[in-house]
């Protein structure tokens, strides 16, 4: 019934594959193609084949420490997620709650809530006149605001807030499939709670685990906005670079220069993981 | 329930992790009832000023008017294009299944940062202007895999051997695609559609590389009011857009359980 050769699945599948392939393959390729090429005084592109725009991407620090940056809030947002998101998507493994779907569907909220929304949002929490210093003042803790905003530490606020969802999600995914009577074998075995954790819940959870961080990390990596809106003048990534080269400067060869190397970075990375650990398993979590 | 000594800890962490996932959320909603010029603490008193103050602003209300389109638009084509592909991977073999569905979803794993780019520039390269249509066809690009995702979850669950026992009982393939097909894709319609919108209606990032004076949406209207300062006026536009996205699928989650139950009885 379903034989290879069979033309219809071929023909399901051609208008997704001519969407992709026109408005994502062939666009990445021209990114690729235009960061070759020069920036007339006039404004204009000229068509050319040059690593000038690499050159002056690596000339001075400037450009490569915002590089370095991303990779360092990238990382640092993957350890935050993970030591803040771990214990929650064990709860929902673990726990007989019967409010337990309750609890599943508010961890996905944010996921529905805009995400320009939750990043301004902190402002009203961290801000000058926000929650936390109105608080500590009203308690007569600090006499004048305490600056939270504009700083690293609000960045992470907002990169965590869009991002704990995924990570929790991907946690649970791979815990839930974990047979329950395993531990429970480890345990009437000798072993205590935490060893049978140890020895047998924390390894089987390992690929969800190692799924969240690539995602974490690859989202972060791609976003502007935490840095633009809670961010101060030192807290840019290369993305906020990628967003002024090409709609302030209208610098399209050296703006594409940038994402090229920004795509070049993550797809060694995407690479790298999906040869030894395998993609699906990040997909897996999105249903 | 097996108690252990640490499960106490774990259940006061996780609450924890709510409470600090949705203090800022609800800090939002309610500064939006807030009189007070500048939109922040303390609470004094209790208005629907800035919600009048909204709806009296022709600038958003064209925004949401494109945003409400743009989603609709979206959710439709993206599912129009995503469920036949869903249904390919879901009820045939054929070479090259695995290395296609990773193509498919591979928006997802790419920087929405260089989709805005890259789509930007291509229409450049063609020579034509920003328009709606961009916008259109970014969000189908973005939302297609996500279509994807969650409509070939759903179908794996509806099992080919109905169709094939209506067949074989005499029924045209047209009546089977309007008597058994259709009505079990339907949830899968749905989900699919109602996907694309929210992250259609919510998009951002991807969609400040697109959006024109005249074309835009509620989030990159907020991103250009946020420009001067944080106003109570964004709270109130903010609550709106929560209230929107997020009762739109727990009104569709709870209609179609209502479904699912009246065509059980």
């Amino acid at each position: 019934m379903t034989n290879g050769k069979s033309w219809k699945p071929w023909a399901l599948l051609s208008p997704s594959l001519s969407a992709v392939f026109l408005l994502l393959v062939i666009p990445v390729c021209f990114v690729v193609v235009y960061s070759f090429w020069l920036r007339a005084p006039s404004g204009g592109d000229i068509p050319a084949f040059q690593w000038g725009n690499y050159a002056k991407f690596f000339a001075d620090f400037f450009y490569p420490s915002l590089l370095i940056r991303t990779i360092r809030v990238a990382l640092e947002t993957v350890v935050l997620c993970l030591v803040m998101g771990y214990v929650p998507a064990y709860f929902f493994y673990r726990t007989e709650s019967r409010f337990k779907p309750v609890l599943m569907i508010l961890i996905m909220l944010p996921f529905w809530i805009s995400f320009i929304i939750r990043t301004l949002s902190w402002i009203n929490i961290l801000g000058d006149s926000g929650l936390i210093n109105h608080l500590l003042l009203k308690a007569g803790l600090i006499s004048s605001p305490f600056s939270m905003l504009y700083n690293e530490g609000a960045v992470l606020m907002g990169l965590l807030q869009y991002l704990l969802p995924f990570m929790i999600l991907n946690i649970y995914v791979s815990l839930d499939g974990i047979d329950k009577s395993l531990t429970e074998a480890a345990t009437s075995l000798g072993c205590t709670e935490w060893q049978a954790f140890r020895e047998v819940t924390l390894p089987l959870s390992l690929p969800g685990v190692s799924a969240g961080c690539l995602l974490v990390f690859v989202l972060t990596c791609g976003t502007y906005l935490p840095p633009m809106i809670l961010g101060g003048p030192g807290n840019d990534m290369i993305a906020n670079l990628i967003f002024k080269r090409i709609i302030g400067t209208l610098d399209w060869p050296f703006g594409s220069a940038i994402s090229t190397l920004l795509l070049g970075l993550l797809g060694v990375i995407v690479y790298t993981y999906n040869r030894y650990l395998g993609i699906n398993q990040i997909f897996k979590s999105l249903r | 329930m097996k108690l252990f000594s640490g499960w106490s800890l774990i259940r006061a962490y996780t609450l924890l992790v709510y409470v600090w996932m949705f203090t800022p959320i609800v800090a939002v909603v309610l500064l939006s009832f807030n009189p007070q010029q500048f939109g922040s603490f303390p609470m004094e008193g209790f208005s629907f000023k800035w919600y009048v103050k909204l709806a009296h602003n022709a600038t958003i209300l064209t925004a949401f008017k494109n945003s409400l389109v743009l989603g609709s638009i979206t959710s439709v084509l993206a599912t129009a294009i995503g469920i036949p592909a869903a249904m390919a991977f879901v009820r045939y073999e054929f070479r090259g299944k695995e290395a296609i569905n990773t193509l498919l979803l591979a928006p997802i794993m790419i920087p929405e940062v260089v989709l805005g780019v890259a789509l930007l520039l291509f229409l450049r390269w063609l020579q034509q202007p920003k328009s709606f249509l961009l916008l259109v066809i970014g969000h189908v690009v973005l939302t297609l895999p996500y279509v994807l995702l969650v409509v070939q979850a759903r179908l794996v669950g509806i099992r080919k051997e109905y169709e094939e026992a209506a067949l074989s009982l005499g029924a045209s393939p047209f009546q089977t695609f309007r008597e058994i097909t259709f009505p079990l894709l339907a949830p899968a319609v749905f989900a699919g559609m109602l996907f694309a919108f929210t992250i259609s209606f919510d998009d951002v990032t991807a969609t400040l590389f697109w959006a024109t004076a005249r074309n835009q949406t509620v989030p990159v209207q907020i991103f250009g009011m946020l420009r001067n300062s944080i106003s109570p006026e964004i709270n109130a536009l903010g609550a709106v857009m929560i209230v929107l996205t997020v009762s739109l699928p727990l009104v569709a989650g709870y209609v179609s359980r209502r479904f699912a139950r009246g065509s059980q009885a």
